[in-house]
């Protein structure tokens, strides 16, 4: 194991001296002091409602709510950190897109590309943009390992596609899209397309910049942040343009009884008063990764992606899905046991201990595509362990017994 | 029960050797039942003569849970009238829930072992799919119908 990842397990006061392996950290990740602590000290030194100070305490907290913006432009590699816009998670990041540009700039006869294997977080808005505009939704389909093939992307995407939508990586099958050839051809097709990070963003770098991504999503909470707190980079020419989402106090220059006109980005996006504590434990949690190293983590992963696809073909009736390569899982490792459903084997799994998603994932359009009407899912990070992959294997190979089989 | 002993003793053989999962020749009420978010989905059949459940059946797949609990029920309603079964519905559906008495439980009887699912909120649904659909075919008499649950 890497050096500076052998000893942080005792950093998540949740998992230090439990037993509990914690298996779904593609829903959620758990938390190291050092980001609680970020959050508690935030609350205790520097509390104030940021943006409207004209007292200390309050340019204080402005300074700490912007420091975490700077903290989160350099991790995605931003030009600017007006760029950076704070919301809930990657799904109202998702959302605020639809709205505010999908919904204006979308016209009828356009069509916007999306991918079979989103999550529903990135199905949804842009289901509400066609119907409302009166657009096309066009889907990539994936093979079973879910790959897209490059003439697919270059005969569904054409000049009148306004919005391409699509996952740097699977929540599902843990893959990552080709999201550079799909950029490239969006591009010479005049769309704008909108990246979502939420599984690729706690698992590898990301330079949204190198990418040329017009607009990238992604959720704190997946990766050692707080819950509620979560970022949409946008172009600022994209940016500068639109609408805002939500209207209201601190994202206005000023305001008669009529009209009103805006705050400068990305005060024009952020509405209301702001989750400062979120974005600060949000610049921890980022802080956190970067001193161990997005590489360091993705190899840890990777390493033990490997050794629990070997010992899950090793167990008869369990069958995985997606690609046979674990360094394409992105710690995502989605399976089935033949006969047995999968939320009958996440209980089976919990009464050992072991935390596992079983259902449709969010992804339901996937499921139906590959043919399966369930998964269930086991995600690793940084702090999980060899040996609780193998103890993880051990209780998995027992489940079709528990579950009434002979073998 | 734990849960592994409440798998291991009443579920599994629902699951996987049930008595009541056929076709029902001459049903005379019929309904479909799903948990959208599991993919369970099963269709009721009953056969109802002067206010008696003369007969029942199920088809359909999902969760051992789901399937245990349905033909669990079977074994209970077939035989009982019309209202005794709506009762033991309510009563099955309040044990779930955590508000049932013990004469209620009691009544349930080989499907009163269900009662420590109420403490696992994702698999609520899953016991109440087959009580919750006989609720609706009950209900709504011959009527054809479904009974959806949403979520996620
Ligand atoms: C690929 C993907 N997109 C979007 C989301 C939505 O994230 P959130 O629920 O934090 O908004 C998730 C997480 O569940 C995800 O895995």
């Amino acid at each position: 194991m890497n050096q500076a990842l052998q000893d942080i397990r005792g950093d998540f006061p949740i998992l230090a001296g439990s037993d509990l392996i914690y298996f779904d950290n593609a829903a959620t990740t758990q938390k190291p002091r050092q980001v609680l602590d970020a959050v508690v000290n935030y609350y205790n030194t520097q509390n104030a409602n940021p943006l409207r100070g004209l007292y200390g305490l309050s340019v204080a907290a402005t300074e700490a709510y912007e420091g975490a913006r700077e903290t989160v432009r350099a991790f995605i590699g931003a030009q600017s950190a007006s760029e950076i816009i704070f919301t809930r998670n990657a799904t109202e990041a998702l959302n605020l897109v639809a709205y505010s540009y999908g919904r204006t700039r979308v016209k009828a006869g356009d069509n916007i590309v999306i991918a079979v294997s989103e999550h529903h977080s990135n199905i949804l808005p842009w289901q509400m943009v066609a119907r409302e505009t009166g657009a096309e939704l066009r889907y990539l389909e994936c093979g079973p390992e879910g790959q897209y093939p490059e003439e697919q992307i270059d005969s569904l995407i054409d000049e009148r596609t306004a919005i391409v939508a699509v996952a740097q990586v699977s929540n599902v099958l843990g893959v990552s899209l080709p999201v550079e050839s799909i950029i490239a051809k969006a591009h010479s097709a005049g769309a704008v397309v909108v990246i979502d990070g939420a599984q690729s963003t706690p698992h590898a770098p990301v330079d949204v910049t190198a990418l040329d991504a017009d607009f990238f999503a992604f959720s704190g909470h997946k990766l050692l942040a707080p819950m509620g707190i979560g970022v949409l980079y946008g172009k600022e020419t994209l940016l500068e343009a639109m609408p805002p989402f939500l209207s209201g106090g601190e994202m206005i220059e000023y305001v008669t009884r009529e009209d009103a006109t805006y705050a400068e980005l990305p005060h024009k996006f952020e509405a209301g008063t702001v989750n400062a504590g979120g974005a600060v434990g949000l610049a921890a949690a980022i802080d956190y990764l970067t001193d161990i190293g997005l590489e360091a983590v993705a190899a840890h992963e990777t390493a033990l992606t490997a050794r629990m696809m070997t010992a899950l073909k090793a167990i008869p009736h369990v069958s995985i899905l997606g690609s046979d390569d674990p360094a394409d899982h992105h710690g995502i490792v989605s399976f089935n046991i033949e006969g047995c459903h999968p939320h009958d084997v996440a209980s089976i799994l919990d009464t050992d201990g072991i935390c596992v998603r079983a259902g449709h994932h969010c992804a339901q359009p996937l499921l139906a595509h590959l043919g399966i009407g369930a998964a269930c899912r086991a995600s690793v990070y940084l702090y999980n362990t060899e040996d609780e992959v193998d103890r993880f294997a051990a209780a998995l190979e027992n489940v079709r017994k528990e579950l009434g089989y002979g073998s | 029960m734990d849960l592994k002993s409440l798998y291991r003793e009443i579920i599994n053989e629902h699951n996987l050797h049930p008595a009541h999962k056929h076709d029902l020749e001459g049903a005379t009420a019929d309904h479909r039942g799903v948990n959208p978010s599991c993919g369970d989905d099963i269709r009721l059949q009953l056969k109802i003569k002067d206010g008696v459940i003369e007969d029942a059946a199920f088809v359909g797949s999902g969760c051992a849970i789901s399937q245990a609990s349905a033909d669990m029920m079977i074994d209970l309603i077939v035989g009982k009238s019309t209202e005794e079964a709506m009762t033991l519905a309510d009563g099955f559906m309040r044990m779930i829930q955590g508000k049932a008495d013990d004469a209620e439980i009691e009544a349930l009887e080989e499907a009163a072992a269900l009662q420590s699912v109420s403490k696992m909120p994702a698999r609520v649904k899953c016991a109440e799919l087959g009580w919750r659909t006989l609720g609706k075919t009950l209900a709504e008499g011959a009527a054809e119908g479904e009974g959806h649950q949403p979520h996620c």
